[in-house]
């Protein structure tokens, strides 16, 4: 199983424990991950609030180079998932987009690369059952909220990952880990996003939501997928208890930190540290 | 509710500016108001977005380009995957954004419009983010230099934020990029 892997902005800054978590896991299931040489930015909801053509061109600089691997491309960002996909709808369903594209990159793209986000390669090319077998540990009954947010699933027409309303991916790996996934109504609400930092009053109402969601449905943690999300719902929990009082105290975990830990990787090879609600809780549990 | 608009010169034409822009057909909402209901800010803005549809509709002018959602949306893609009628609707607020920002609209709470700038700046730069630079920037633009001045040495400390600007990107690739739709740009004018 090889892959070209765009890692995407973040795991070099804010989602560093994403990024080293995602490459240990891979290594312990024989998931050969092969870094794009050069990768540029996706541009992400800038590009695409600014630029049409911006919003194609920089994910397709980075989906030629997958092209030349001969590899599909695995992502770990949501947002990076997104782009790439959409600038794939967009060369394959708008010819002038396309011809601007080749322009700009100075190659033609033609959007056949396939884009994967890392839990699809757990899921339909490792396997459940394979994963299962690798577990050391179990999370021993964990209540987990597993938290989609919006760009893995939406929109759903470009994405066609798992069901847009309620999907189940994050849930199917949480129950082989032992955990037990809940049943709850925010898996894809929105966490504010982007605005984290322009609109952090925006952000505060939205992450508290689904925060409060979480913890009504009886959640020991929440597990995400997505970088944005992690850093919304974790660093905005002081500002929410300053806001309202509410004080979650809820670790957002990635996906890949739980399925690391489990596979019996060191918490310090899997970023826990950087956490900012500490997970201590989460590793006791542990059996 | 009674939607007002106000018809100006800027009012002709602006609605099928912004369907070519975004590339959707907006006849065919009849304002189910289901984008609203599954929108995260509707209860915070003034003109959720079964609203800018309808103003569109009215023949509404730039006076559009200043409704608060503009600038709010999270770009969540809600109301599309829920739309009956499968209308775009985060590639209109898109357009909006877009005109926006040629009409030189003033900054709103926020100044997305600044950060947006600032965040694309560090990747025509870097050939990728730069969190401390485009950061930097935003605050300097928007005078807010305390906000989350407290969480700053927790997350050097976790090193939770990279501090040394990006490298290994190809960065003439980036610079080409934005180069080049710079230059598409100025040749549509």
């Amino acid at each position: 199983m090889k892959y070209a892997y765009y890692p995407g902005c973040a795991s070099e800054s804010t989602a560093r424990d994403q990024h080293a978590s995602c490459v240990a896991v891979a290594r312990s299931l024989g998931i050969d991950l092969a870094e794009i040489e050069g990768w540029i930015c996706c541009g992400t909801t800038p590009a695409h609030q600014t630029d049409r053509v911006l919003a194609a061109s920089l994910p397709a600089a980075n989906l030629v180079r997958a092209q030349k691997m001969g590899l599909d491309i695995v992502v770990t960002c949501a947002a990076c998932y997104s782009r790439l996909k959409m600038a794939n709808h967009e060369v394959v369903h708008h010819p002038k987009v396309r011809e601007h594209v080749k322009e700009v990159i100075g190659q033609d793209y033609d959007g056949a690369v396939r884009v994967r986000h890392f839990v699809e390669v757990l899921l339909e090319d490792v396997e459940v059952g394979r994963i299962r077998n690798a577990l050391k540990h179990s999370l021993n009954g964990l209540m987990v909220a597993c938290y989609y947010g919006c760009l893995l699933v939406r929109p759903p027409e470009v994405n066609q990952f798992d069901d847009p309303e309620n999907p189940t991916s994050l849930d199917r790996l949480v129950t082989a880990m032992g955990g037990e996934s809940l049943d709850w109504p925010h898996k894809v609400e929105c966490c504010g996003g982007a605005l984290s930092l322009t609109r952090t009053d925006v952000v505060v109402k939205l992450s508290d939501a689904v925060l409060t969601m979480a913890r009504a449905a009886g959640a020991d943690c929440v597990a995400v997928a997505c970088p944005m999300c992690q850093i919304n719902l974790d660093l905005r929990q002081s500002d929410i208890k300053k806001e309202t009082g509410r004080d979650h105290n809820l670790p957002i975990i990635y996906i890949t930190q739980l399925l690391g830990l489990c596979l019996g990787i060191s918490a310090d090879k899997l970023g826990l540290k950087k956490l900012m609600v500490s997970p201590e809780s989460i590793l006791r549990r542990l059996t | 509710m009674t939607i007002r608009i106000k018809k100006d010169k800027t009012s002709h034409g602006l609605l099928r500016r912004v369907e070519k822009m975004a590339d959707v057909g907006l006849s065919g909402c009849f304002q189910c108001k289901k984008c609203d209901s599954g929108c995260p800010v509707s209860n915070l803005t003034e003109s959720p977005p079964s609203e800018i549809i309808r103003r569109l509709h009215l023949g509404a002018g730039n006076e559009l380009l200043t409704s608060d959602l503009v600038w709010m949306c999270v770009s969540c893609e809600t109301c599309f995957a829920r739309c009956p009628m499968e209308i775009d609707i985060p590639s209109v607020i898109d357009a909006l954004r877009i005109l926006a920002v040629e009409q030189r609209t003033p900054a709103p709470e926020g100044n997305v419009p600044l950060f947006n700038r600032a965040f694309l700046k560090t990747v025509e730069i870097f050939g990728r983010t730069y969190d401390l630079g485009m950061i930097g920037a935003h605050k300097i633009g928007t005078k807010t230099y305390m906000k989350d001045a407290d969480k700053f040495p927790a997350m050097l400390k976790k090193r939770k934020i990279a501090l040394l600007p990006p490298r290994g990107a190809d960065r003439k690739m980036a610079k080409r990029v934005f180069d080049s739709v710079k230059r598409n740009k100025e040749d549509q004018k």
